[in-house]
Order: C-alpha cells, then sequence, then structure tokens
C-alpha cells in the first residue's frame, strides 16, 4: 500500500444532490443524538460514489460539516481506508488481487495486461474508461486470479478473459459478473464431481 | 480493594485502577511513550509491557485495569512481574520495533538530553541494528509558527492528537494514514489555533515537535533552570526559565496540581524573546522635548527637582500589571511617606476594592475548585483569552459530564458547551432576586470585562446579589469567583494599593491637570493625557517609556525575586532567573533609592527586609503557596452596595491575546501569532 495524498488538481467545490442528501439525512438518522459522527463513513461512500468513484477534499469538508466533526477528523478516515479513492479513477476501476493465492495462479499476467491497456498504476486511460490498482487479497482466493471492478468480482481469469471483459466493459456490453470460466459461484468447473445425485 | 501481587511484593489498588499505576505504587518503574496521566488511554506504543500471570502474551499495563486480572486458581491474588527476563526480551523487541524507523539523529536533535526515546533506548535498546532496509523517511510539516516538526522523528504515540483534542479542545491534530504511513498533521497543514499549543512539545516523547523559536538554541544541559512563576496572566502558572549565559532561552512548565497542572499557555511559553528587544538598560531624561541617556544620578536629580516644586496632593502613582507585590508594597510605603493618597493599581479602570473585604476580589472557589463545582456562571469574561490554563481546567471539569455552564457577556469559542444567557447587566439582573438552584456547588465568575466599568459597582453588587440568592455561597463553599488578567493585581491589592482618603484613581490620575508628578510602576495599559511629569520605571520600550519624562530602567519578571499573588489569593515566588541588562536595577532598589533622593527613605536596605515589613504588614502573603480563605460574610456588605448599571453589552478586556503586556509587545513571536489569529499571515508550508 503506498502513501495515500489528496489529489494535485481538486474539484472547487461539492455537494450531495438532492436524492443523497435525503439518503444521507437518513443514515444520519439512524444514530442516537450526539452520534451523529458514525454515519461517516455511509456519507463519505455516497459522496464518491457521486464524485464519481473518488472523494475530493471538498467533499470531505461537505461530510464534516453535516456531522459537525473537525475536518481533520474525516481526512483520517478518509485517508485510513483504503475504499476511498483520493484521486480521480477510471469509469471502470479496476483493482487487481496481487496476493499469494493470486499470484501463484497468474495475477501477473492480468497485472501485465492491464499496463499494456492502461498505463501505470493510478493513471486513468486517455478515454477515461479504465484504471487500475494492485492490491492487497480480496477474498475471494478459490476463484484466483480475480479483480474487481467498481462494485463487482471477476473470477478465474485469464489474460485473454479479462482483455474480452476490458473489451466488453468499454463498449457498454453487458458483462458476467463472477467466475468467467464454467462454473457456478466457487463450485468446481466442469459440472459437480461429487454429490451427484440421490444417495442410492 | 482488589489485591495484587506485583514483583512479589502484595500490595492493595483500588480496582479502577491500571496494572501501570498499581505497579509504579508497588514502586516498579514502567517505561511508557503513549501513556500520560492527564491523557486518555491509547496503549499503542507497547512500551509499557508487562509479565501478568495466566496470560500467554505480556499485556500492555497502561490499558489494563486491575479489575481485569483473573485470580490465580486457589483465589491468590493476580500476579504481575515487570522485571522478569521474559518483559526484558518484550521491551527489547518493541524498542527494536521503535527504532527501526527512527532517524538516529541524535546529535542535531533538540530533544537531544531530555529525549524520552533517548533515555528509554539506552535502558531497554540493544547497541546495534538487525534492519538493512531503507528507514522510512516522512515530509515535514507546518502547524503553526511555534512547533516546529521533524515527522520522521514520529513514533506515533498520539499524544499530541489527545492533548490537542481532549485538553486543548481544538480538534486541529490528526493522523492521517495508517500503519507505517501514519502520519501526524493538521488539515491541509493549517496552522494550529490553540493557545496551549505549546504543550505538545513537552509531551512529544521525541523531538518530532520541538520549540520553532528555540531550534538550535541550546542544549539542555547548558541551561541554568531557575524555578519560578510566569506574570502572563493571573492565573500563576509554576515555570521553569532556562537561561543560559545572560538571555533566558525557553520557559517549560512546572507540575502544580492546584494551578497549572503541568500546562502553561502559548504566551508564558514564548514570550522569552521580548525579553531580549525594547528593553530599557539606562536611565533617560526628557531634556527639550527629547528622551537623553542619562546617568542614575542626574536621572534621580530630575525627579527632586520637580518634587521640589510640587505639593503631595499633586503627587500619583500607579502599579502596573508585571509587578509584585514587594514593589506594590514599597511603593504604597513611598507614597504614605509623601503623604499623597493618590496610588491605584487598577490600571484598567476596576472598582474591585480591598475595602470590601478580601473575598470580594479572590478566585474564591479555588482553580482546583472547579473540578468539584457542578455550575458555571460566566460573566463578562473570555477565561480561554484571558487565562487559558484555567479555562483548560473548566473544560476538563466539563469533559467530565453533569457541568452545566452560562454565559453572559461576549459570545465565544470557549472550547466548552455553555448556554448563552445574554450579553449585559440587564441578563445579570433577572439573577438578583432568583430562586436557589438546585446547583450545590455553583462557580460564578466574573470578568474584568464587567467590572472594569464606570457603572462597575453596581455590577459588582449585582453580582454579589446574585451569587447569594442563586446559592452561590454555602457552609464550606464560596462560589464567588473574580477571574484577574493582571499578574500584579491581587497583591497589590492585598497591600491595600489603591487610592486613600481623597485620592484619585487611575483613571483620574491620567486625566488632564490632575497631577504635577505621576510615577509609573510599569503602567502601560494606561494613557496619561495630562501633562504632568512623568516617571517610568519599567522595562520595555513600551507606552509608559514613549510618554516618560524620566525613565528609570527596571528589571523583568524573569529577572527579580517577588511575589506573585495569583487570582485564587495564592502568594507565590518567583525567583531570579537571570539579570537585568545594562544598569537596569530591580524595581524594590529602584524606588528604595528614589525615596532616599527625594527625601522619604524608605526603611529598609534589602529585599529581605521590604519582604519582612511586608510579611508583617499583610502576615497572609507570607504562607507561601497557601490559600487563606477569605471571609465570605464581608460579600454581605458589597451586596447592599446598590447602583445603577447601564445596558451596555460586556467586553472581554482581552481583545488580543498575544499583545497583553510590554513584555508580548516586543515579542516577535507573540507578533507573528497576533498577525496569525487575525487572519493577517499568510499561511504556506514551509
Amino acid at each position: 500500500m503506498a502513501v495515500r495524498r489528496l489529489a494535485a488538481e481538486q474539484p472547487k467545490s461539492f455537494s450531495f444532490n438532492k436524492k443523497n442528501e435525503e439518503w444521507a439525512k437518513k443514515q444520519i438518522a439512524k444514530y442516537p443524538e450526539g452520534r451523529q459522527a458514525s454515519a461517516v463513513i455511509p456519507l463519505l461512500w455516497q459522496a464518491q460514489k457521486q464524485a464519481g468513484g473518488w472523494l475530493p477534499e471538498v467533499a470531505m469538508r461537505h461530510v464534516a460539516d453535516m456531522l459537525g466533526m473537525a475536518h481533520i477528523r474525516v481526512l483520517e478516515v478518509a485517508t485510513f481506508y483504503t475504499m476511498f479513492n483520493l484521486e480521480p479513477v477510471g469509469e471502470h476501476f479496476i483493482q487487481v488481487c496481487g496476493t499469494t493465492p493470486c499470484a501463484l495462479r497468474g495475477a501477473e499476467d492480468l497485472i501485465k495486461v492491464c499496463k499494456k491497456r492502461i498505463g501505470e498504476q493510478r493513471e486513468v486511460s486517455k478515454d477515461g474508461k479504465f484504471s487500475w490498482l494492485e492490491v492487497e487479497c480480496l477474498g475471494a482466493c478459490v476463484n484466483a486470479p480475480m479483480v474487481q471492478i467498481n462494485d463487482d468480482y471477476y473470477e478465474d481469469l485469464t489474460p485473454e478473459l479479462l482483455n474480452k471483459l476490458m473489451d466488453n466493459l468499454a463498449s457498454g456490453k453487458k458483462v458476467k459478473v463472477g467466475p468467467q470460466v464454467d462454473r457456478q459461484y466457487s463450485a468446481p468447473s466442469g459440472g459437480l464431481t461429487t454429490l451427484k445425485g440421490e444417495e442410492k | 480493594m482488589p489485591k495484587l501481587i506485583v514483583d512479589g511484593k502484595e500490595i492493595e489498588v483500588p480496582a479502577e485502577f491500571t496494572l501501570l499505576q498499581a505497579a509504579e505504587l508497588a514502586g516498579a518503574e514502567v517505561p511508557r511513550f503513549c501513556f500520560h496521566e492527564r491523557l486518555s488511554i491509547a496503549g499503542n506504543c507497547r512500551m509499557c509491557l508487562v509479565e501478568l500471570k495466566g496470560s500467554p502474551k505480556p499485556v500492555a499495563s497502561c490499558a489494563w485495569a486491575v479489575k481485569d486480572c483473573r485470580p490465580g486458581p486457589n483465589g491468590e491474588p493476580p500476579v504481575v512481574n515487570t522485571k522478569t527476563p521474559m518483559v526484558k526480551k518484550a521491551r527489547e523487541g518493541v524498542m527494536e520495533f521503535l527504532l527501526i524507523n527512527h532517524p538516529l539523529d541524535c546529535p542535531i536533535c533538540d530533544q537531544g538530553g531530555e529525549c524520552d526515546l533517548q533515555d528509554q533506548a539506552m535502558a531497554y535498546g540493544v547497541d546495534k541494528s538487525r534492519y538493512e532496509e531503507n528507514k522510512r523517511a516522512v515530509e515535514d510539516k507546518y502547524i503553526g509558527p511555534l512547533v516546529k516538526t521533524i515527522m520522521t522523528r514520529c513514533i506515533h504515540c498520539t499524544r499530541c492528537i489527545r492533548f490537542a483534542t481532549e485538553v486543548a479542545g481544538v480538534s486541529e491534530l490528526g493522523a492521517i494514514g495508517r500503519g507505517e504511513d501514519m502520519e501526524i498533521t493538521t488539515y491541509l497543514e493549517k496552522a494550529m489555533s490553540s493557545e496551549l499549543q505549546g504543550n505538545v512539545i513537552d509531551l512529544c516523547p521525541v523531538g518530532a515537535l520541538t520549540s520553532k523559536p528555540y531550534a538550535f538554541q541550546a542544549r539542555p544541559w547548558e541551561l541554568t533552570k531557575t524555578e519560578s512563576i510566569d506574570a502572563m496572566d493571573a492565573a500563576g502558572s509554576n515555570i521553569r526559565v532556562d537561561v543560559r549565559g545572560r538571555e533566558v532561552q525557553r520557559v517549560m512548565p512546572r507540575l502544580h496540581e492546584d494551578v497549572n497542572e503541568e500546562w502553561i499557555s502559548d504566551k508564558s511559553r514564548f514570550i522569552w524573546d521580548g525579553l531580549r528587544t525594547q528593553r530599557l538598560d539606562k536611565p533617560y531624561v526628557r531634556v527639550k522635548g527629547k528622551l537623553v541617556q542619562a546617568s542614575w544620578a542626574d536621572a534621580f536629580a530630575a525627579i527632586a527637582e520637580k518634587m521640589r516644586a510640587t505639593n503631595a496632593k499633586k503627587v500619583g502613582a500607579i502599579v502596573g500589571d508585571l509587578s509584585t507585590t514587594e514593589e506594590s508594597f514599597a511603593l504604597k510605603k513611598l507614597m504614605d511617606a509623601i503623604g499623597s493618597p493618590n496610588l491605584d493599581c487598577r490600571q484598567d479602570g476596576s472598582v474591585l476594592h480591598p475595602k470590601w473585604g478580601r473575598a470580594s476580589y479572590l478566585f474564591n472557589a479555588t482553580i482546583a475548585g472547579i473540578e468539584q463545582a457542578d455550575g458555571m456562571m460566566i460573566i463578562g469574561a473570555n477565561p480561554r483569552k484571558e487565562a487559558p490554563v484555567i479555562n483548560a481546567r473548566i473544560r476538563k471539569r466539563w469533559r467530565a459530564g453533569n457541568f452545566k455552564v452560562g454565559l453572559i457577556g461576549e459570545k465565544a469559542d470557549l472550547t466548552y458547551d455553555y448556554a448563552y444567557l445574554g450579553a449585559g447587566p440587564d441578563t445579570l439582573a433577572d439573577f438578583v432576586k432568583h430562586k436557589k438552584a438546585k446547583l450545590q456547588k455553583q462557580i460564578w465568575l466574573i470578568g474584568q470585562g464587567a467590572l472594569s466599568r464606570p457603572d462597575g459597582e453596581a455590577i459588582l453588587s449585582m453580582f454579589s446579589k446574585s451569587v447569594h440568592s442563586v446559592g452561590g455561597i454555602s457552609d464550606g463553599w464560596n462560589g464567588f469567583s473574580v477571574l484577574h488578567t493582571a499578574a500584579s493585581r491581587v497583591g497589590a491589592l492585598d497591600v491595600g494599593a489603591v487610592p486613600g482618603e481623597g485620592g484619585l484613581t487611575a483613571r483620574e490620575m491620567v486625566k488632564a491637570k490632575a497631577l504635577d508628578v505621576l510615577f509609573l510602576l510599569g503602567a502601560d495599559e494606561i494613557e496619561v493625557e495630562s501633562d504632568a511629569f512623568v516617571v517610568y520605571i519599567g522595562t520595555h520600550g513600551d507606552r509608559g517609556a514613549h510618554r516618560a519624562d524620566v525613565i528609570l530602567p527596571a528589571a523583568a519578571y524573569t529577572e527579580k525575586s517577588g511575589i506573585f499573588v495569583n487570582t485564587e489569593g495564592r502568594p507565590q515566588l518567583a525567583k531570579r532567573a537571570a539579570f537585568a541588562p545594562g544598569d537596569a536595577r530591580e524595581d524594590w532598589a529602584i524606588l528604595r533609592a528614589l525615596s532616599d533622593v527625594i527625601g522619604y527613605k524608605l526603611p529598609w536596605d534589602s529585599l529581605a527586609q521590604l519582604r519582612q515589613q511586608m510579611f508583617a504588614a499583610h502576615p497572609h502573603l507570607a504562607k507561601l503557596d497557601q490559600i487563606v480563605p477569605a471571609d465570605s460574610s464581608a460579600l454581605a456588605k458589597l451586596s447592599k452596595l446598590g447602583g445603577d448599571a447601564k445596558k451596555t453589552a460586556f467586553k472581554s478586556p482581552v481583545t488580543d491575546f498575544y499583545l497583553t503586556n510590554p513584555i508580548a509587545r516586543a515579542s516577535a513571536i507573540m507578533a507573528e501569532c497576533s498577525r496569525l489569529a487575525a487572519g493577517k499571515l499568510p499561511q504556506a508550508a514551509e
């Protein structure tokens, strides 16, 4: 994990749109009086979604002011959790798992694909469609190697499958979420190997 | 109380004690970095590991309560060991981890010689490193003009964050990032705004936060340390003045549980550069409108000539805010000898007067008493600016819960919540016939902002009535509390440095044609409008000296021995840490010499003799560091005073916290802080 810093270029202003504002109020109301700061993570998350996948500094201040927190307290939270992106990301933000099981199963090849198609880590591709980041274990080791793109996991990848996936995402086609080979969740590929029928 | 065996010694401690506290009671020394008695427990440095029998791993003693220990199989008391090989090894391991990323720059570090990490590395460290990788480097942060940061040295104890949030009450410091990449900073490197921020320098166990003005000035072992008393406000904070050669290099707090705990304000801490600049080091006499350097004899002769040409009624004297009690006493005796009733220590126009008894001008509830109080009413004061250390005590009480604060006066950020009741005397009048409140121990705090106005006496009377009717005074509790802003004030009131029969007050003395000769004993906060012959006895080329006809150079509060009585009425002895510059002399000696020249020789030849006479006249001043409780029944007289109060709102007398006295106005550091607070200093990372 690299040192996380605020992006050099920041938007001038941020405020929740009407829908998110309503949503945020509901979140805040979940907590008892005086404990509003508890809503900081959901609010930051929503702000990140609204701002296009990353969290501008003005958004942190906006959330801090909404919750009556000191600005530094929100900055602490935003810089602590890696799920908050402090720099702009592509429309499809690819997080490649590079931890041991995925690495053994070919994560490095996936990284090569990303490097070739997008560029260095944390750089947004010229068309704005993609950016990528190598991350620690995402907890889907059974289906290694895998990536997370925005909110979804794409598993059992090969360089070819990842290329195809990115083509489809770029052209706006519908893609299959989860394992990219013929298996359901983490069941064996090619169909069941045991427990095939009723007990005889 | 549960029993505990620490290093084979059985002790009995309260259940809520931590193992660290218990171990200290048993006489065992436990090293620590993040733990601090006055801050919340963080438990993140792991240096205080001890062995707890039954626990497979060593436990952090600062975060482990005695009540959480399980007894032995047959009900034996829990066993804690602090000196076993396991503990030693664990601490060595922690120390090794801490030193992995700590630079070995002690030779160029200002903390060197008084560094917790350095000391503990000597005790628990090993003499070589197993670590061959590069050390982590962290960018330095700008957090204001007072605190210098070298963040590579930071060991992430978070004491500074906890201090800023809990004690100072300004959540400005924080830790961004995590793990190895954690960094201490303010939000986008804005300067800190707390007036207690200097304390993070003392709290920092390493050299990450050091004093910016003191940077590379001296090593701790070169300094001569003198225990003294602060004169920047009326709290009477206990300080240590560190001097090298002739010059004060820094000011540090000293522990006094009943006064300042272990904090001091930034003004107390960083004022010292003002002691070197704008100093008066030679007597001056005004010749043809211009101040000309003169000898002591010439200066005295000029005064004697003017004194001969006038009569006693046309002579007056004003005691300034930084004078010691001895000086006030000496000046009082001198004015008595001359036969002039014109003497006043209240240059701000305050109406407090010893004739209503000592209780009428003291902070009777005492500073430590704030912690027992269950409610507080603040009238015409901004304690955060007028006495930051006392404000920290109020905040401490407020944080403990069940403490209501009301405010009548200027709205301000006091670092704690309060109910805003009103702006002026109208609101106070509502309490004059108020029914008794349920609160048992109320503090009614009145500031000089309410008392130093023309209708001050009426307000003081109203205040006294209110305190009585709401129940602020009961058996064993006197909530009538006056917050002073001048260090000299209570002492001067104690010795009666107020106008005698038919005498003029300070405000009247400076009016045109009121007097022929006016002595200013370091009085700089008052404009002399008259064309009187002004003799200024003081330290700095400030307002008083500019107006003066004769300047007699005197010693600043670090350059003389004297008693300061704080706002509670606690006499404390300030000691001489350095000598006054040039021809400047201690004020009592100047007054003694002057008295001889003008023909009213004062009856003492040494400070000890002067003190003896003062103690004889005012025995309570001899009881150093003790508060002689004032008689609260005398306040009834005050309630009967009556009078009409105007409707104008109360205003705090401290408009600029950093520039309240001549020393502060001569200090470049204070000037920078003042500009920063006023928003006039552009802030940028260095």
